[in-house]
Order: structure tokens, then sequence, then C-alpha cells
């Protein structure tokens, strides 16, 4: 255990300035969570790996010598028709079962997904270097990363793009008809599927934007997909579903918390500690459904 | 009918006793056959007859594991030595001292977890559905994640378990291990088997078909939820136990809490023998370690990708498993009486 971070007010302004760049991003990928859990019903355990592999597109045009920051809007063209590829030839299997039939067999493409990452990419943890320098605030006391402040505004803006999409454009509102009522939707004459297929592959595309911002400021690796699931679920559970300025701030807050989190109790902890809160989170939920349930009875 | 179930089960007992002489190669093989079969049959307790599909039976598993091995060590040697760095070079447990270890260590890796079950179980089980299959999902992460971060056991580098003492005799581990995990399967079975010729099933059953109305008709649905689970718990414990010495090494996310791992296999081996029936998860752990074997042997690299898509194809094309598909197309074997008229009629309306 380690308090040195309420000692120094320069430590806890940086721990909230990083938590709240990096809760940006988390939002951004629960807002796919969110789309599709809506849309379709359905949770996607391998959420995070495709935000892995979204950073791995990006890694590899800096492999190859091209600037990573390109790689957001490659990333999620390529990611897209991933996403639509994977709901036809698993998802669209799902969709009307049980939520715990898709849990499992989205556990199944997560294992899949982060095995085969393994092989192409190998087990090592990378990062695509963007040398966007950093910027220093408060007497050079605080250090902020420009890239962490690029991949927040990219975060911003990819989210505001899609509201706009959702809201004004035809494939937008026949997504947003689906999630209220498949069923009246179908009969107005919407193609369910079609939208089921293009609602998974925006979720992806997102996660591939995600991903790539995600391999420039941080570091990606092939089995680092498991917590962005989970992050993204609690910020859903706890914004509560089309909740969108809910999600920003719940991601916002899973991240300052994950930077004090880091601080005090050590690195080592942080992965554990997001798992903690998850079930704290869950549990707290579940007291207080069961006292609303009470008051009813 | 008794019969035949006399002859099923001397049948397979005699097996049992007879296999690590017939087999001697695939000693630690049946071993671990056993303890999956273990693993299945109690997630089924929860998860196929509860209705409450749990990622988190994991967590019992991997605190046995490492609490057998801790009392194991820690009832002669200080524990804090044995972790450092090659405590097991240092210091020698004599056969004695290893046998009173390991029962003792077995006792408290299954009652400590069904304690550990029992107290979270009043909050974790009054989730519902998904949220209840993520939530223990988290648990098993954040067990392995802190596990990894523990010095006195081992941290990052792993936990070596007392090796098997000199007893004279080459083939001594394996049978030892062997016989212990199969004595623990038949506890494992009779104890199950006896629950589900109770009320308290009918109860479990009806909690999972309709939580609510059970609730409206007097049943008090979380004490029996929080039995259920701590049954589980008991025999996961001592199933991790065992485990832990027939490895011989744990270690936190790889070993012991191996949610990618046999966190998976026991919900997908239950699935596949047929969830909510007795003999479903056995039968569907043995296909499954037959088909998990055939392929790390010959597939080796691959065979995460194997397990992937066997996921896949066997949550989306095959939910019911096997024992479902067998109920489906022979019900009067299983005691169901078919009406003739009324399944045509089905049929048709199909």
């Amino acid at each position: 255990m380690d308090f040195m971070v309420f000692q120094y007010p320069m430590i806890t302004v940086q721990a909230c300035l990083d938590g709240i760049l990096l809760g940006i991003l988390f939002a951004l990928i629960a807002y796919g969570m969110a789309l599709q859990w809506g849309v379709m019903n359905i949770i996607n355990i391998a959420q995070g790996d495709l935000v892995i592999l979204g950073g791995y597109i990006a890694y590899f045009m800096y492999l190859y010598g091209i600037h990573p920051a390109w790689g957001v809007i490659v990333a999620p063209v390529i990611m897209y028709f991933l996403g639509v590829l994977i709901y036809k030839l698993v998802i669209n299997k799902v969709v009307d079962r049980d939520l715990f039939i898709s849990i499992l067999a989205t556990f199944g493409i997560s294992i899949l997904f982060m095995q085969l990452m393994n092989f192409a990419f190998g087990a090592d943890v990378v990062l695509a270097n963007s040398d966007y320098g950093t910027t220093m605030l408060f007497n050079n006391n605080v250090v902020l990363p420009n890239s962490k402040l690029f991949s927040a505004f990219i975060s911003i803006l990819f989210a505001i793009c899609l509201v706009i999409y959702m809201k004004k454009s035809k494939l937008g509102r026949a997504i947003r008809a689906t999630a209220q009522n498949a069923r009246a939707a179908k009969i107005l004459g919407v193609d369910t599927e079609k939208v089921y297929a293009a609602t998974f592959g925006i979720n992806a595309a997102l996660c591939g934007v995600a991903g790539a911002l995600i391999s420039i400021t941080f570091t990606i690796h092939p089995y680092m997909g498991l917590p962005y699931t989970i992050r993204s679920f609690m910020i859903v559970i706890v914004a509560g579903l089309g909740n969108l300025p809910g999600v920003a701030m719940s991601g916002m807050g899973l991240g300052v918390f994950e930077e004090f989190a880091d601080y005090i109790l050590g690195t080592e902890f942080r992965i554990g500690s997001v798992f903690l809160l998850l079930v704290l989170i869950l549990v707290y939920r579940r007291f207080k459904l069961s006292r609303k349930r009470e008051y009813l009875k | 009918m008794n019969k035949n179930n006399l002859i099923l089960y001397s049948g397979i007992l005699i097996f049992g006793l007879a296999a690590p002489f017939l087999f001697p190669a695939f000693k630690v093989q049946l071993s671990i056959l056993c303890v999956l079969i273990i693993l299945a049959t109690t997630w089924n307790i929860q998860g196929g007859e509860m209705g409450y599909n749990s990622f988190g039976n994991i967590l019992f598993y991997g605190l046995g594991m490492y609490l057998c091995a801790s009392v194991q060590v820690g009832m002669f040697f200080p524990l804090a030595e044995w972790t450092e760095s090659g405590g097991e070079k240092t210091f020698v447990h004599t056969p004695t001292q290893f046998f009173q270890g390991m029962a003792v260590g077995l006792i408290v890796a299954a009652i400590v977890p069904t304690i550990i079950a029992g107290l979270i179980g009043y909050s974790i089980l009054g989730l519902r559905g998904h949220y209840f299959a993520i939530c223990t999902l988290g648990l098993g992460v954040a067990a392995g994640e802190i596990s990894g971060g523990i010095e006195i056991i081992g941290a990052g580098q792993g936990f070596t378990t007392p090796p098997f003492p000199d007893v004279g005799s080459l083939e001594a581990r394996g049978e030892f291990f062997y016989f212990l995990s199969f004595f623990t399967l038949i506890l494992t079975f009779i104890a199950v088997r006896s629950i589900y010729s109770t009320r308290f099933k009918l109860i479990l059953n009806a909690i999972r078909d309709n939580e609510d109305k059970a609730e409206a008709m007097g049943i008090e649905t979380m004490k029996y939820k929080i039995i259920g689970w701590m049954i589980s718990a008991f025999f996961c414990g001592l199933a991790g136990g065992i485990m832990g010495g027939l490895v011989g090494y744990i270690d936190s996310t790889d070993v012991a809490f191996d949610g990618r791992e046999m966190g998976v296999f026991m919900v997908l081996m239950a699935i596949l023998g047929g969830k909510g029936t007795l003999w479903g998860p056995i039968i569907g752990a043995t296909i499954f370690h037959i088909f998990k074997e055939g392929f790390w042997t010959f597939f080796l690299g691959w065979q995460y990708v194997a397990l992937g898509v066997l996921i896949v194809v066997i949550v989306i094309y095959f939910p019911e498993g096997i024992m479902g598909w067998l109920r489906e197309k022979y019900p009067e074997r299983f005691g169901e009486v078919v009406d003739e008229k009324d399944r045509k009629a089905q049929v048709e309306l199909k």
C-alpha cells in the first residue's frame, strides 16, 4: 500500500488526468457494447479481443513504416467487415437464444481470437510509437503524452459522429427501431437481419478505432482482451443502456479509479482491482434492486 | 432396472480399480479424468439443476489447490522460505509428513471454499442470469490476479507443491493420486446421486424453471441456492487440492485460477454431456477429455484454436448435449410417458 498519491497533489492531478483520458477510450468501447446489447440483446465477451485486434492493425501499419495514426481510419474499415463476417458465421445463430448461450459462444470466439493473435503476432507486449512528444503542465510536474490527448480527441470525434449518424441516417433509425421493438420493426419493413449485421459491424469498427488508439497510447498483448470486455460491461451496467452521457461519465470514473488503484495498490493488482470492482458493483446493484422489489411487494 | 444398475455400477467400480494396472501409462490421464468428472458433475448442481450458470467455480478449485499445498507445507516447514525459491530442495517431507499433510490439506481445501461460498453466496446468488455469469467470471479472474500478487504463496513465480516422498516404488506416486481421485470421484457420485433423489433436487429444479414462482410457493429459494453452491464448492475445493498435488506446480493464472481453461472446461463438459442430468456431465467429461488429449497431442500449438472452435460449435449446434439428444430420441428410456397422439400433433405443429 502506498498513499503517496494523496500527499503530493501533483500526483493526484496526474492520476486524474491520465484516468480521464484513459476513461474516454473505455467509454468508446463501452458504447459499442451498449449498442449491441441494446439492439441484439447479446453480451459479447470477445469485445476486448476485437479491440486488441484493432490495435494490431495499427501496429502493423507502424511496422511497415506508415504512421500508426492512420490506423484510426484503416482499422475500423477492416474491423467492420470482420464484424459482419463474425455475425454471419456465429452471432446470427445465438441472437434469439438464451443470453448465457451468447456469452459462452462469444467466450469461444474470444479464446479463438486470442490464440490466433498469439500465433500471428507473437506473445510480446508491443506498442506503435507515434512520436507525438509530450506536454508538460503545472511547472513540468504533470506529464501528458500528446498521444493520449490525440486518442481522447479522436474517441470523442468518433462518438459524436456515431451519435449524429444514429440520429440522422436511415440505417441509424432502423437500428434504433430494432432496439425498441424488433418485431414491430420487422413488420414495418426493416430488414432486422441486415440491421443486426450492421450493428455488430459498427461495434467491431468502434473496437477497431479504440484498439488503434490503445496501441498508440498504451501497449497491446494478445491476452489483454478480457479486461477490456469486463470494463465495458461494467461501464454499461453502471450507466444503463442507451445513456450516452452516463457511459462517458462512468468510463472516465473507471479510468480514474484504475489510475488510483495503480498508485495505491501497485500495478500487479490493477487488473484484479478492476474485476473486484465489477463484482462489487454487481453486488451493490443486486441489493439496490432487491430493495426495490421488496418495496413493490 | 435395479439389477441393471447394480451391474453397471459394479462394472464401473471394477474397471476403475483395475484401470491403473491395465493401463499403467495412462495413470495421470485417468486421474485428471476423475478430477474433470468431479468438476463437471458439481458444476452441474448449480449450473444445470439450479440454472445458475457460473464461470466462477474455478474460484473454489483454485482456492482448494492453494490451501491444500500451503497446509501441506506449512504444517512442517516455514511457508515463506519454501515459496521463495527452491524450498522443495532444502526441506524434504518424510512419507508420514507428506500423507498427514495431504489429509489435513484436503480437509481444509474442502471446508474453506465451502465456507467462502456460504459467505459470498447471499450477495452473489441474488444476481440473475447473465449478471450472475459475468459476476462469477469476474470473481474467478480477480482471484487469479490477486493471488498472483501475494508473496507468501509464490506470487507470479508459482508454488511447487511437496514432491512425492520416496516410498520405494516408482509407480507409487501415480497409483496414490489415481486412487485418491478415484475415491473422491466415487464419494462425489454417491453424494450427488443421493442429493438428486431428494426433495432438494426438485427445489433446485423449481428455482431453475421459475424462481419467482418457487418463492411464491413458500420455498426459501436463497437458502437452497446457497446450499447448492456450497455443495459445489466443497467438491471443487477437494478436486483442486488433488489436482495441485498431481500437477506438482501451482501458478496463479495458468494452473489454479485458470478461468480460460478449467473454468470453461467444466461448463463445456456439462453442456456437452447434457445439463441437468446425472450421467450427462460424466459422459461429457469423458468424451471431452479423450478429444482434448487427442488435440493436445496431434495439434500441438493449435489446441486453443481448436478449443475455441469446439466451444462455438457445441454451444450453437449442440446446446442440449448428448443426454438431451438421447432423451429426445428415446423418451421411454428416461421414464417419460409419451402420448403418441400428442407427439404427432406437436410434429405437425412444427
